[in-house]
């Protein structure tokens, strides 16, 4: 035995230091649950104040009817037309960005093991990841928004999309490199292509959580605004055709919130609530799909 | 005090030769023809030679044990023989490696055509996260059969022969994960088999397993003998002796000898042979 350790065990040993290590430890456990019950408080006493607030202006007009300009009979109307545009502005973005971050996150870890392009890749998808959305949104308007000769619904999905790719790429990657190296092996040894490997072994494999990637994208384009205030703009009609100015939820919101009327004020509350419950819902939904997806998946994947 | 050398009884080290599984007799072994032939092979790992000059015969419908120390190179060449190197950045390979008298080192093979005619074991289970069912049909489905009462028929007689169906037939269904260590090993081997390989490739299928598994994966490799070519890499000499027919030592990336298995360890030729199934390295 050395002279360290056995130093350490007569102070384990002595009363007081015992006494001093049981307090420390306890210490530590209330520090930790106190602050934990202080962030739930908060949290939920946010949530509390947004759900009544939001509750109190919930109306099935919302649902069903465009906004009334204020003095016109029936303002403020709905915002059904935001709804409509935030649905279509997400599965937009979602068809362009989805597999264009998925092929990429897959060359990254599948492909590029000798690649010169992979290490720059990689540092780029981790830059795009940390920009600010309003440096989306006046790029968007630059490269999209002027060559097209105005604001448009594509643009806004464009810059959506941007700011999806990079998350989707770079969680793709990072839960596929989780995939044991064994099933490549087994696949490839029962002579399985390449591709085929990828598409039907390892894919699969990492599924539950590259879909929890997705969605945290998706989640995270639901709640822009400023990438689509130089973009989409925003529109009191309802329209399906994203060649014009195009709604959408958070926009109106923002218009609303800081317009000078207390009808359309109200009306951004009750927006906003629908926004976390769509939210809401979309990880839901998912999260039992990963769940049901995953009855074949080993512990922890 | 004066100490006298003692001599080391090198007879009673060595593994012993089992009699209820026979081995091939020598004269069976010499008038089979070589299922593969390699001569000459070189490896490389970069500019590490892995492999230096082997030549071996492996005879059809034989069981081929490859022994030696860890890092001899004994793995490396079993996955010459499907290419399974291939997938390794930085490797080459020198020499002639034949299936059937063709060369299947050259760049115009099919590979996926050659694996699916040799195929392999590897050392820890890796069953698919998907069903029993699906792991089996997935070399089949690979090779495009579509028709499910096919697969389902390839699955079973896969399975029988891994001896694992009547373990399994009443939930083919279920997650493979769930089976034990050693029933996933025979899955994998049922996988292998599916395809209908010439040549299966075990690389030491039961070092990860307790004594009940390998002897049950000793039994089936055995009785898988007279269907297909196997060849075996393994840690375990006693293993060696107890399935194989011939054996071949690897030693710091040479083949240092090869020869029937009774010959092998009851009068082996080369020292180093001597030295390693007796015990005194490795």
């Amino acid at each position: 035995m050395t002279n360290e350790s056995s130093t350490s065990v007569m102070q384990a040993e002595r009363p007081l230091y015992r006494r001093y290590v049981t307090l420390q430890s306890a210490f530590m456990k209330t520090l930790c649950v106190v602050f934990t019950l202080v962030i739930l408080g908060i949290l939920a006493s946010i949530s509390a104040y947004l759900i009544t607030k939001g509750f109190r202006y919930l109306s099935w007009d919302i649902f069903t009817q465009v906004p009334i300009p204020p003095g016109i009979e029936g303002a403020p109307g709905g915002l059904m037309n935001a709804l409509v545009g935030t649905c279509i502005l997400i599965g937009l973005a979602s068809i362009v960005g989805i597999p264009l971050g998925m092929l990429a996150g897959i060359y990254l870890s599948e492909y590029s093991a000798r690649s010169w392009m992979s290490a720059p890749l990689r540092f780029i998808a981790d830059v795009l990841t940390g920009v600010p959305s309003i440096v989306v949104g006046i790029l968007g308007y630059e490269l999209v928004v002027v060559p097209m000769g105005g604001f448009n619904g594509f643009a806004g999905a464009c810059a959506l999309a941007f700011i999806m790719i990079p998350i989707v790429a770079r969680t793709t990657e990072e839960m596929l490199r989780l995939v044991p190296n064994s099933y490549r092996d087994a696949s490839i040894a029962l002579g399985a292509t390449k591709a085929r490997t990828i598409l039907q072994v390892v894919l699969p494999a990492a599924s539950g959580s590259i879909i929890t990637g997705i969605m945290l994208a998706v989640a995270r384009v639901a709640g822009e605004t400023a990438p689509l205030l130089f973009t989409a703009l925003g529109s009191r009609l309802l329209t399906l055709d994203p060649s014009h100015p195009f709604p959408s939820l958070t926009v109106q919101v923002f218009v609303y919130a800081t317009g000078p009327y207390h009808d359309e004020q109200n009306l951004a509350w009750a927006g906003l609530l629908i926004l976390i419950a769509l939210v809401f819902v979309l990880n839901l939904s998912l999260r039992l799909t990963v769940y049901r997806l995953q009855r074949h998946r080993p512990a922890g994947m | 005090m004066q100490e006298t050398p003692v001599k080391r009884p090198t007879m009673a080290l060595r593994p012993p030769i089992p009699r209820e599984r026979p081995a091939r007799t020598d004269a069976d072994l010499a008038r089979r023809t070589p299922k593969i032939s390699v001569s000459h092979l070189n490896f490389y790992y970069g500019a590490k030679q892995a492999l230096a000059d082997v030549s071996l015969l492996i005879p059809q419908n034989c069981v081929t044990a490859f022994i030696g120390p860890s890092g001899c190179g004994k793995s490396t060449f079993l996955r010459c023989l499907n290419r399974m190197n291939d997938l390794i950045d930085g490797t080459r390979v020198e020499g002639d490696v034949l299936l059937d008298g063709e060369d299947i080192l050259g760049p115009k093979v099919d590979v996926v055509e050659l694996r699916k005619r040799v195929g392999m074991v590897f050392q820890k289970s890796n069953p698919f996260p998907k069903s029993i069912f699906e792991n089996v049909a997935y070399g089949p489905r690979v090779a495009g059969t579509r028709h499910k009462s096919v697969l389902y028929e390839i699955v079973e007689k896969s399975l029988a022969r891994a001896a694992l169906w009547e373990e399994v037939k009443d939930r083919l269904d279920d997650s493979a994960l769930q089976l034990s260590g050693g029933q996933q090993q025979r899955l994998c081997i049922a996988r292998a088999l599916a395809t209908n390989p010439e040549v299966l490739l075990m690389d030491e299928p039961a070092s990860a397993l307790d004594p009940a598994s390998t002897s049950r994966i000793e039994d089936l490799i055995f009785e898988l003998r007279d269907r297909y070519t196997i060849v075996i890499v393994t840690h375990n000499m006693q293993q060696a002796a107890r399935v194989s027919d011939r054996t071949a030592f690897f030693y710091q990336g040479e083949l240092i000898e090869a020869g029937s298995t009774n010959e092998l360890f009851t009068n082996p030729t080369r020292k180093q042979t001597e030295d390693y199934i007796t015990g005194r390295f490795g």
